[in-house]
């Protein structure tokens, strides 16, 4: 039997044996190429929808976000918002954020930005730390308008940023609207 | 905004070098986010204490810039690492100028 050409998986060498003709072959690896590239397309756009929800915030969230970040992709992770799933009152949300650093002089937070993507501004609150704070939290209460979601972005000394968000149920909108 | 008078509390005013110490903060303030209208229809101006900051010694420690989206009479909880004794300076600064500052004395050992 013909050995078929190298860089094929085990799945398409298996189908190939199996049909044992050329032809066969040829549409294995062109399904497998499709595949391939369509795998490739929703590899992007997962990518580039790190964030779908900013995509359609309706306050200035996309820009505070991108002028924070200064364009680079923020990465899931590190970072962690706490924040009750439903709040009944909008006007009080207890929110801690944390983040995982070792808090060093080589390896620290430099910033935490908060923003919600429903409030009538996206801003919420713009923690900066440094290496004396020893561990990267911080708690304070919120106001959210309506239910939305929490984003929190934290920015590393070395310029890499993280980001977690998190939808919050809010009951009676904070704000006074 | 004399009067006001910010309420500190550290979870240890003695702490041994490298322990983490606790500071929870509440200061009283209407933080009015000039999104609300009084009962004629007239939007009621923003006022709000939009800086927070806390030094060691003068050395920044912690601080935060804050917005219309911190409830009334914002509390603020954070962490530190003891490394030397001093004093801590709180300050919060409102949007028409108004310092509002405290201090507390942390001995490490």
């Amino acid at each position: 039997m013909l050995l078929p050409p190298t860089g094929w998986n085990t799945g398409v060498l298996r189908d190939a044996a199996r049909a044992g003709r050329m032809e066969t072959d040829v549409m294995t690896l062109q399904v497998s190429r499709r595949q391939a590239l369509a795998l490739a397309a929703g590899g992007l756009a997962a990518a580039t929808g790190v964030l779908p929800t900013a995509a359609l915030a309706k306050n200035d969230a996309d820009e505070i976000i991108k002028s924070f970040t200064g364009g680079k992709e923020p990465l899931k992770g590190k970072v962690k918002l706490d924040l009750p799933e439903i709040a009944e009152n909008g006007n009080t949300v207890p929110m801690t954020v944390s983040v995982e650093s070792p808090m060093t002089d080589a390896s620290y937070v430099t910033e935490i930005l908060i923003v919600a993507d429903q409030n009538p501004r996206a801003g919420v609150v713009h923690f900066r730390l440094s290496p004396l704070s020893g561990v990267a939290e911080a708690n304070t209460r919120i106001r959210l308008a309506e239910t939305q979601n929490v984003i929190a972005l934290a920015k590393m000394n070395d310029g890499a940023v993280f980001t977690d968000s998190k939808l919050v149920k809010v009951t009676i909108g904070g704000c006074g609207g | 905004m004399a009067d006001v008078k910010p309420r500190i509390r550290l979870d240890k005013k003695t702490a041994q070098k490298g322990d983490l110490v606790e500071v929870k903060t509440l200061v009283s303030h209407v933080m009015e986010s000039g999104q609300r209208r009084d009962s004629a229809g007239a939007v009621v101006p923003r006022k709000i204490i939009n800086k927070f900051t806390v030094e060691l010694n003068g050395k920044p420690l912690f601080a935060a810039d804050l917005e219309p989206a911190i409830s009334a009479n914002p509390y603020m909880q954070f962490k530190f690492k003891a490394q030397e004794s001093g004093t801590l300076t709180f300050t919060w600064i409102d949007d028409d100028g108004t310092k509002i500052t405290a201090e507390e004395k942390i001995t490490v050992s």
